[in-house]
């Protein structure tokens, strides 16, 4: 088998996330490529065992895995309501239904683990069934196969004699679980423990129970031999040769923002405010003095933009991580970056909108905000990420862009990649490409103005301390010669003028587009951002060509050239057809057909496949 | 250095008569008496009159949006402590606008000089009520009178834990920059109230205590260690007295020459004598109909100043601690750190 999709399903307390995390990355380590999902409530924790507070973690493993996974092979329920969820989708509220292709999160020949301890009447009626035979219930057709595990008495049994007490033994059922899926996966025990003692090394007192737990799940389904047979994946991964990791976009988004700091010889300073799903970034940059990262949390998301740009003003590599509610309330302060033409890195983690919207769930609703959410004539550069490793890449190529040409770079990920975790070929400082800060020649010590440019249109960067260069920056329009504050009519369009060219030369600093899949097709799939594994995955099956943008202003200078080269150019985005009107606008003559999902959730490549088969 | 050495080349354009020419004025002598070289000084400002301050200052400057100067200023002394950091704000700027970042730099105590100009109206948007105008104020967008209670800045600045207030007026300038040097000498957020008039939208506001007949009788510059006297004849003085009944402590004037007037102790950890000082006269702001019998003078000068800990000290200590322990200090060292596994 080339790859398979598990998917670990529980309530929100049973440590389902926990759980997904250490199988990734053990397939990680044991050279699998990874694609994850997490997909959780907003609220912390629902009332136990009820159908809203179900808590899922997909994971596809294998070689050439672009995305997590349409449906899951193998489900671990770890209770009556997760059984329920899994079975009917996003139809499990609805009072008749029952099993059907389009909606289950399992294939019809999936095997399925359930906790047959967490079937009771009382968690039946939890989970809002009708019968006492959930199985029939669900209409969980007879292909699929069920395979009952008293999960919760066996975890009893494990830790009997541990001393614990019976709260924090139910709690260890995941671990159980875990290592039975560590069994069928046949990976082996050894590093498994060793990713535990790293998980528990603050936390000591749990590595030995949780160990037991464990072991004693991977031998439950090697003594029984539980009727289903064990899974071997072959193929090997398809990446490059190098030293590999898993990482989760968030993580990877930080970690960017880290190299890109020693790397440009700057001080790191994010500014931010707590915000779903972009905290993480502030989480681990908080966690990263030994980096020298100065991490403010601010007293709101204004304040969080507005702490980095005084920490651009005063030479710092200065970054504010938010998402899409924080990004509204940040515009007026990335317009003052632009006027006052200040380096800074914005980190929009989108999420589903508008308002407070779907704070937990995917969607890449605000490209045009970020394009152009601002007061004024007010460009900017904008960039999207397209896999949960590359968050790295682009955020060190944000911080690139910001430092060499004097301007606010937005980038945008989202919470599909921000949560996911991804194989990542871990890379030294020496390779990473080199970032020149803007800086100021010697010459114009003495008579420097905020206003002067070098031969690319980019001002030069002169910071507090640095002698001979006092001046006065302003959100207000400057004198396009003497720095000071115009209000000449002449003037403000030549400064209009200037930031928009310098925006535009930053085209010739990135790479040209390139095209996946079968370039010879007549048909191209276009996509941005975070639906690069999807539409990659759909291309291959559809033996179309794909076009996957990540620099979305600029666009890459052969855009035009590229796009007309197709008959039929499809632009898939999980939203109502944001970068299809911008492409309209940008390379027009084109015809874009568009396809659009709007649910909070990724694509899945079937449906994909479907409408472009069309 | 001299104050000419602070002046930038940049032509000043506050209204003839405003007193912000006289606090720009007493900034330059300040900071040429504190003597710390102009690129070592930032000024950040947000917007209204006050605001275009750093254009008159040959310093770094920066002026920003309305209200954020606070929040920028934090950003700019977090990341350089070594630079002196000055905040230009209004009352609208900083107290309506901008009052989040205000009472959050205070309560981080980062040390920045933030002078408030106080003039009690917009004078920017020309002409409307602000959170210090008195109650019953007509304005362009009070036509009937304002039915809100006015802030004492003070108030703000002792609730949020202020380590530093003073109070100037634009008038009187050997007080105003006697306060400047002392907001830069203290380490920590030092508010500067500097009551200013608006000639234009709000003229003679502060009327009761910048004319020169009245000035004496109504206010009182205090000066730490020294007795609390003022009055034409230098013959008040002030002291405490607790309501046998209620328990509530007060301020009463007394003779000059009374064994109980008070020695100002701005050092005084415990703010309940600094609130009852800052407190002083406020009544005869608080409503356009406020009649007072109340002799209290209002108190000019350093009210409070208080040693704590600074925000960007701390955490600037924590980073270097942490540096001085961690195995891993570059990126290499980081990734090396990772679980991995080749291929």
């Amino acid at each position: 088998m080339k790859n398979i999709v598990v998917r670990f399903c529980g309530d929100s307390g049973d440590g389902m996330q926990l759980t997904g995390n250490l199988f990734s990355s053990l397939s990680a380590i044991l050279g699998h490529e990874i694609s994850t999902l997490p997909d959780f409530p907003a609220e912390i924790r629902a009332p136990q065992g009820t159908l809203g507070g179900v808590s899922g973690f997909q994971v596809q493993l294998g070689s050439s895995v672009y995305t997590p996974g349409d449906k899951a092979d193998v489900i671990v329920a770890m209770n009556a309501a997760a059984l329920k969820v899994c079975t009917l989708g996003s139809h499990f509220n609805h009072p008749q239904a029952h099993f059907e292709d389009e909606f289950a999160l399992f294939h019809r020949h999936a095997i399925v683990i359930v906790d047959t301890d967490s079937l009771t009447d009382k968690d039946l009626e939890k989970a809002q069934y009708h019968t006492d035979n959930p199985f029939t219930e669900l209409g969980i057709p007879e292909t699929v196969q069920i395979v009952p595990v008293a999960l919760t008495t066996l975890t009893k049994e494990s830790l009997a004699e541990s001393g614990m007490d019976n709260k924090s033994i139910l709690k260890s059922r995941n671990m159980f679980a875990l290592g039975l899926i560590c069994w069928l996966f046949d990976e082996p025990m050894d590093e498994a423990i060793h990713l535990l003692e790293d998980k528990f090394k603050k936390k000591p007192a749990l590595i030995a129970p949780n160990t037991k737990v464990m072991v004693d799940g991977y031998n439950y389904g090697q003594n029984l031999a539980l009727n289903i047979t064990q899974i071997h994946l072959d193929g090997h991964p398809n990446e490059a040769h190098g030293t590999y990791t898993s990482i989760a976009g968030n993580k990877a988004t930080a970690w960017g923002l880290i190299a890109a700091a020693e790397k440009a010889g700057k001080r790191l300073f994010l500014g931010s405010y707590p915000i779903t799903p972009a905290t993480d970034i502030l989480h681990e940059l908080a966690g990263r003095k030994d980096q020298n990262v100065m991490a403010v949390q601010a007293e709101d998301e204004i304040a969080g933009v507005c702490t980095a740009i005084g920490a651009a003003f005063a030479g710092d590599l200065a970054c504010t991580s938010t998402s899409g509610p924080g990004l509204s309330l940040k515009s007026e302060a990335i317009g003052l970056a632009v006027m006052a033409e200040l380096p800074l890195v914005v980190v929009d983690v989108q999420r589903g909108g508008p308002s407070t919207g779907l704070p937990t769930k995917t969607e890449q609703t605000d490209l045009l905000q970020a394009l152009y959410g601002r007061n004024g004539e007010c460009p900017a550069v904008v960039l999207a990420a397209s896999s949960s490793a590359n968050c790295f890449d682009f955020a060190y190529e944000a911080c690139r862009l910001a430092l060499e040409n004097m301007t606010p770079v937005i980038l945008l990920t989202d919470t599909y990649l921000a949560n996911g975790t991804a194989l990542w070929r871990v890379p030294k400082m020496a390779e990473l490409p080199a970032i020149h800060p803007q800086s100021v020649p010697e010459e114009l010590k003495g008579k420097f103005n905020p206003a002067l440019r070098d031969e690319r249109g980019v001002r030069y960067w002169a910071f507090p301390g640095m002698e001979g260069y006092e001046h006065r920056n302003i959100g207000l329009e400057r004198d396009a010669q003497r720095g000071t504050i115009s209000t000449n009519p002449e003037n403000h369009e030549t400064m209009v003028r200037a930031r928009q060219a310098k925006i535009a030369q930053i085209a010739n600093r990135i790479p040209d587009l390139k095209i996946q899949g079968n370039v010879e097709s007549d048909t191209l799939l276009v996509g941005w951002g975070s639906t690069e594994g999807h539409l990659h995955a759909a291309a291959n099956e559809l033996n179309c060509a794909l076009a996957q943008f990540n620099y979305i202003c600029p666009l890459p200078r052969n855009t035009r050239e590229v796009l007309s080269r197709y008959k039929r150019i499809i632009v898939c985005e999980l939203n109502t057809g944001q970068f299809a009107s911008y492409l309209r606008a940008q390379v027009p003559g084109i015809e874009f057909e568009q396809y659009n999902e709007i649910q909070g959730q990724p694509f899945a490549v079937e449906r994909i496949v479907n409408y472009a088969s069309k | 250095m001299q104050a000419s050495d602070f002046k930038s080349d940049q032509y000043v354009r506050f209204c003839p008569g405003c007193g912000d020419h006289a606090i720009c004025m007493a900034l330059q002598k300040a900071m040429a008496q504190i003597g710390i070289p102009t690129h070592d000084v930032a000024v950040i400002s947000g917007i209204g009159c006050s605001s275009r301050m750093p254009h008159y200052l040959n310093t770094y400057g920066f002026n920003t949006i309305h209200g954020r100067g606070g929040a920028i200023a934090t950003g700019v002394k977090t990341s350089h402590p070594e630079l002196t950091v000055w905040q230009m704000s209004g009352d609208g700027d900083c107290l309506a606008i901008g009052g989040n970042h205000f009472i959050h730099e205070i309560r981080r105590n980062v040390d920045l000089n933030v002078c408030m100009f106080n003039n009690r109206i917009y004078g920017l948007t020309k002409g409307q009520y602000s959170p210090t105008s008195p109650k019953g104020f007509v304005s362009k967008s009070s036509p009937f009178g304002t039915v809100e209670r006015p802030f004492v800045p003070a108030q703000l600045v002792l609730g949020a834990g202020g380590t530093f207030f003073a109070r100037t007026l634009d008038v009187d300038m050997p007080t105003t920059v006697d306060c400047l040097v002392a907001a830069q000498q203290h380490k920590g957020c030092s508010v500067v109230e500097c009551l200013v008039n608006c000639v234009i939208f709000n003229n003679g506001t502060h009327a009761w205590i910048a004319d020169r007949e009245q000035r004496a009788e109504h206010s009182i510059v205090l000066k730490h260690g020294e007795k609390m006297i003022f009055g034409k004849e230098n013959d008040k003085g002030l002291a405490v007295e607790i309501d046998p009944q209620t328990f509530v402590p007060r301020i009463i004037v007394v003779p000059a020459d009374d064994p109980r007037v008070l020695v100002h102790d701005a050092h005084q950890a415990d703010p309940t004598l600094h609130r009852l000082l800052a407190l002083m006269g406020q009544d005869r702001v608080q409503s356009v109909e406020a009649q007072t019998d109340s002799e209290l003078p209002i108190a000019l000068g350093v009210i409070r100043s208080v040693e704590a800990e600074t925000y960007d000290q701390a955490v600037n200590k924590q980073i270097q601690e942490i540096r001085e322990k961690a195995k891993a200090k570059t990126f290499d060292e980081l990734t090396a750190t990772l679980d991995t596994f080749l291929l």
